[in-house]
């Protein structure tokens, strides 16, 4: 790793200055040659070992950004007005004002490919670091989500990955006493190889609990606490997460952390405990990058420099070199910035907590990072360099070969079901496919109980969680991606992928008020992939600007690809709504015999790159479905109106799968039939996946009041029937019993993934 | 005058708040207990929360029963103190010697968390004389190591005793013997349940209220000793 490690004599910022020609690994770090030549450029020498280790990961696309930052502007070019932000992109997380004097934080993260070199603890600490991204805000964790997906579920690699992945995320977030209140599964054969493991996570806070990433005011003290220091994850931000796979994983492994929940649990309650205290003047999270990210970052953002005596530093492992403890991603540390008063109040807090702490350094004045290793000098340097100066590339982008070729070859041509007994294979079909299986298997090894908040989680269509419980304040989060929308329109997919995560909120009965996304892509330096996620990041901010809905900030995930194969661009995207009163929200599920059916919106032929498309013939191609974000937004006014008032005994968001498959969810889940006619042609209404569409059940009484609204807030509702009865039955066309709807939708995971 | 309950929080306890809350609804008030501290500050019944006391990296609850609060703790109980282990803390009990048997892994090996039936065996116990005895109530089970196991001697004699508390029904979901889901001592004041009364207290974010009546039942017990 370290030349000056093997050669036991550690290399000085003074034996830099004389020894100018001596080779240095930085292509083995990741770096490319004009990256190093910058380096020397703005040090006027050559970087030493400990340097080159910090501009190594901070300059890696998972850390720099060098990619997509030029793109990502727009989040915050084109973000529409708003007053409920505390804070925005650049923080770790954004801060959104829910009312009542409470503020919450969100935000989702990739761990795709640790998670796909070791699936159990690349998935533990995917879950581990976003929730001390939140932490680093100074709020309380209280939520999380995951977003999955993978290969073919019958792919034999599947049965490696999933497993390990949701072992791992029940292993960690179980631990850590934070409910898992939904998120999503989906499987395709792009994802062979390259798994997503989007993690997400929420906290709450007062408004004056809000800490930021400064290490301000000269003389304070540097704490590292924590865990101790090891070897494991070195390099993980620039070898792994910054580079596409091509044989050789296993020697990847040590690249991968290891996590242990329960220090992540301590370190939780200490935390908040020295926050309450007000004993910390500067907070951050040690994740991608370590304790070169944290100096750095720290001492940037407060325009202060740092001094840091690294033989300081808690070791796991006392063979490391000074560069290998910089560049470490040893889970669960943190670093604060403590008033050298407040250091003995603050370290007995961490003893209460069994918290190992370590005063490692001073904010000095000198806009230097300041390194030492046993009284020698090995690092000197400018912290912004590192941490805000990184190299930004325009990479070049190029609309891939086969796109039109790929949109000219509709689904128009393919076989649809004609008469009702087809129709009814068809549902069965979808139901009984891995993509739309029932997701119990996974989601019961997932604690969604634990804090007594959880007001819904999944199956439903948003995960709600209550704030305050006198007055019922509360939030609900959805994510979704869809990756075939996205092949097909990058532009349109990544809308698509906020509408429907936007109309999940809506569905609860929330008002949705802000958006965090992570972006998948494969390589950035495919032109292709480039034309892809320059698409996709526009699609995003324009319809976030449309909906009036501010991005807070994300994750981008490049090199998602094995060889030259990509997978699909596949953003997700994660919204946040408010509810005043969680007593309100509505359920996905069918419970009362006889509440009216109402499908909410219009139906048009869209079934490019439809569930139908991909489950009955395996074709991707087409356009699609229309990006109708006016009508989305007078659907979720409608939906938050209606919920307020009371109108609605559930809703249930129409996306994969079309009503057909909304129809059986919602059945299923509430133990009840239904009975419905379709007015048009059955295949259309059945099985077209068009946007802004939505399955309500009116509550008895209130049909008159409910159509009034519609009307007037422009929605159009078509009553479909009633629910009750013992399973679907569609007019003329099929019925279908719950218990052979069950049967083809619970038991396909289990049999898949229970060996 | 209100009932004081304990509800001792160890490291990588998950669940205290969530106890509290239900004794709060059932009218009692609940005191919080430290791990580290000595004395039970006078309380009239304690319940061992469920989580991951010490990160179940050994044993469940095989730490957490060395806890300097648990040398109050154990003699109190066996004085007559009502207590109530919940999950983790049904292990710890169990650790502590307090409850006979221990908790193994779940025989589908995965953590479970859903919904169950539990059919309330003895209603005589301080934590269930609010229920009648072979009463059905749905709580949430949620553990990786929730499998009761003792030996065969053990399991008759807390059948012939009365002693098992809880059963399942409709399915054992985890392999316990004798679909066991809570047990008592021979006094019937500690009390070990697998599933989860506390997160059944309301409708709103639970299966229900069905859990309610164990708080009660803490709550009253110290007007019955």
């Amino acid at each position: 790793m370290s030349t000056a490690a093997a050669a036991g004599a550690v290399d000085t910022v003074a034996a830099a200055a004389i020894t100018p020609e001596r080779p240095q690994p930085f292509a083995a770090l990741g770096l490319t040659a004009g990256e190093y030549t910058r380096i020397r450029t703005l040090l006027g020498r050559r970087p030493t070992d400990c340097e080159l280790a910090i501009y190594s990961v901070m300059w890696s696309e998972h850390c720099s950004y060098k990619s997509s930052r030029a793109h990502l502007r727009q989040f915050a070019d084109k973000a529409p007005r708003t007053d409920a932000l505390l804070a925005g992109i650049g923080e770790n997380a954004g801060v959104v004002d829910v009312g009542h004097g409470y503020a919450v934080t969100f935000k989702i993260e990739s761990h795709n490919h640790p998670s796909y070199v070791e699936p159990f603890q690349g998935a533990a600490t995917g879950v581990g670091g976003i929730v001390r991204d939140i932490l680093a805000m100074g709020a309380r964790p209280i939520a999380v989500m995951d977003a999955l997906r993978f290969g073919p579920a019958a792919a034999p690699d599947t049965a490696r990955v999933l497993p390990g992945v949701v072992g791992g995320i029940s292993f960690y977030g179980n631990c850590l006493g934070l409910p898992n209140i939904g998120g999503e599964l989906a499987f395709d054969p792009c994802y062979s190889g390259n798994p997503l493991v989007n993690a997400l996570c929420l906290g709450v806070m007062r408004h004056e609990d809000l800490r930021r990433a400064t290490a301000t005011g000269e003389g304070n003290k540097v704490v590292l606490f924590g865990s101790g220091t090891g070897p494991d994850g070195i390099g993980g931000a620039s070898v792994l997460a910054s580079a596409s796979f091509g044989g050789g994983e296993s020697a990847k492994r040590p690249s991968v952390q290891v996590g242990d929940p329960f220090m992540e649990k301590l370190l939780i309650e200490c935390c908040l405990e020295l926050n309450a205290a007000g004993l910390m003047v500067g907070l951050q999270d040690l994740g991608a990058a370590g304790i070169s990210c944290a100096t750095s970052e720290l001492a940037a953002h407060a325009g202060t420099g740092m001094a840091v005596r690294l033989d300081e530093v808690p070791l796991r492992d006392p063979t490391m070199s000074a560069a290998e403890i910089l560049m470490s991603e040893s889970q669960e540390r943190m670093m604060a910035v403590v008033k050298p008063g407040d250091v003995s109040e603050f370290m007995a807090i961490c003893e209460r907590w069994e918290v190992p702490a370590t005063v490692v350094g001073e904010v000095t004045g000198t806009g230097r990072l300041e390194v030492s290793w046993h009284g020698e000098q090995v690092v000197d340097i400018a912290p912004e360099t590192a941490a805000d100066q990184g190299p930004v590339y325009e990479r070049p982008a190029r609309r891939p070969a086969g796109q039109d070729r790929l949109n000219g070859d509709g689904p128009q041509h393919l076989t649809r079901p004609a008469t009702g007994a087809e129709l009814r294979d068809t549902l069965l079909a979808l139901l009984s496919s891995p993509e739309l299986a029932d997701r119990a298997w996974v989601t019961e090894q997932y604690d969604c109980y634990v804090r007594g908040e959880t007001v819904l989680a999944a199956p439903h269509d948003a995960g709600v969680v209550r704030l305050h419980e006198d007055s019922g304040l509360g939030v609900a989060l959805a994510t979704d991606g869809n990756g075939r929308y996205c092949r097909l329109d990058p532009y349109a997919g990544a809308q698509l992928a906020l509408a429907e995560a936007y109309r999940n909120v809506a569905a609860a009965g929330a008002r949705p008020l802000a958006v965090t996304n992570c972006l998948n892509f494969g390589s950035p330096e495919d032109p292709s992939v480039m034309w892809q996620f320059i698409e996709s990041v526009t699609g995003l901010a324009d319809a976030c600007a449309t909906l009036g809905v501010p991005v807070t900030g994300g994750n981008v995930s490049f090199y998602n690809q094995t060889g030259e194969r990509a997978i699909h661009p596949t953003p997700v995207v994660g919204v946040l709504g408010v509810l005043a009163d969680v007593r309100r929200a509505l359920p996905s599920r069918f419970t009362r015999p006889g509440a009216a059916l109402v499908l909410l919106g219009s139906t048009a032929q869209e079934f490019g790159g439809s569930a139908w498309a991909h489950i009955v013939h395996g074709h991707l191609g087409g356009h699609p479905p229309t990006v109708r974000l006016a009508a989305e937004r007078a659907l979720a006014q409608v939906l938050g109106s209606a919920a307020w008032d009371g109108l609605l005994e559930a809703a249930h968001d129409l996306s994969d799968g079309g009503l057909a498959v909304a129809l059986a969810e919602a059945c299923l889940a509430g133990g009840q039939g239904c009975r419905v006619s379709l007015p048009g042609d059955p295949f259309t209404l059945l099985f077209s996946e068009s946007g802004a569409r939505m399955l309500v059940a009116v509550a008895p009484g209130a049909e008159g009041a409910f159509a009034a609204l519609c009307e007037a807030g422009g929605v159009p509702a078509t009553t479909l029937g009633t629910v009750g009865g013992p399973g679907i039955e569609v007019t003329g066309e099929f019925s279908v019993s719950l218990g052979e709807l069950a049967e083809a939708h619970r038991e396909v995971l289990p049999a898949l993934f229970s060996g | 005058m209100t009932a004081r309950v304990g509800i001792v929080t160890f490291p990588g306890s998950l669940d205290d708040g969530d106890a509290a809350r239900a004794v709060r609804r059932a009218g009692g008030h609940p005191v919080p207990l430290w791990h580290g501290e000595r004395g039970l500050a006078g309380v009239d019944a304690v319940i061992l929360p469920g989580g991951f006391s010490y990160g179940d990296y050994l044993r469940c609850g095989a730490i957490a029963r060395f806890a300097p609060i648990m040398a109050d703790l154990i003699p109190a109980a066996r004085a007559g103190l009502p207590v109530l282990g919940i999950c983790n803390g049904f292990q710890i009990l169990c650790e502590a010697h307090l409850l006979p048997g221990a908790l193994t892994r779940n025989s589908g090996r995965r953590f479970i968390s859903r919904v169950v039936r539990v059919r309330i065996a003895n209603a005589g116990t301080a934590w269930t004389a609010g229920y009648e005895r072979g009463q059905e109530v749905a709580l949430v089970l949620k553990s990786g190591e929730g499998a009761y196991v003792a030996a065969p001697a053990t399991l008759d004699a807390l059948e012939s005793e009365g002693r098992i508390v809880a059963t399942y029904t409709g399915g054992n979901p985890n392999g316990s013997a004798r679909a066991i889901a809570g047990i008592c001592n021979e006094a019937g004041n500690v009390v070990g349940l697998m599933p989860h009364p506390e997160h059944a207290i309301d409708p709103l974010t639970g299966p229900g209220a069905d859990g309610l009546a164990f708080f009660a039942g803490g709550v009253r017990a110290p007007v019955a000793r």
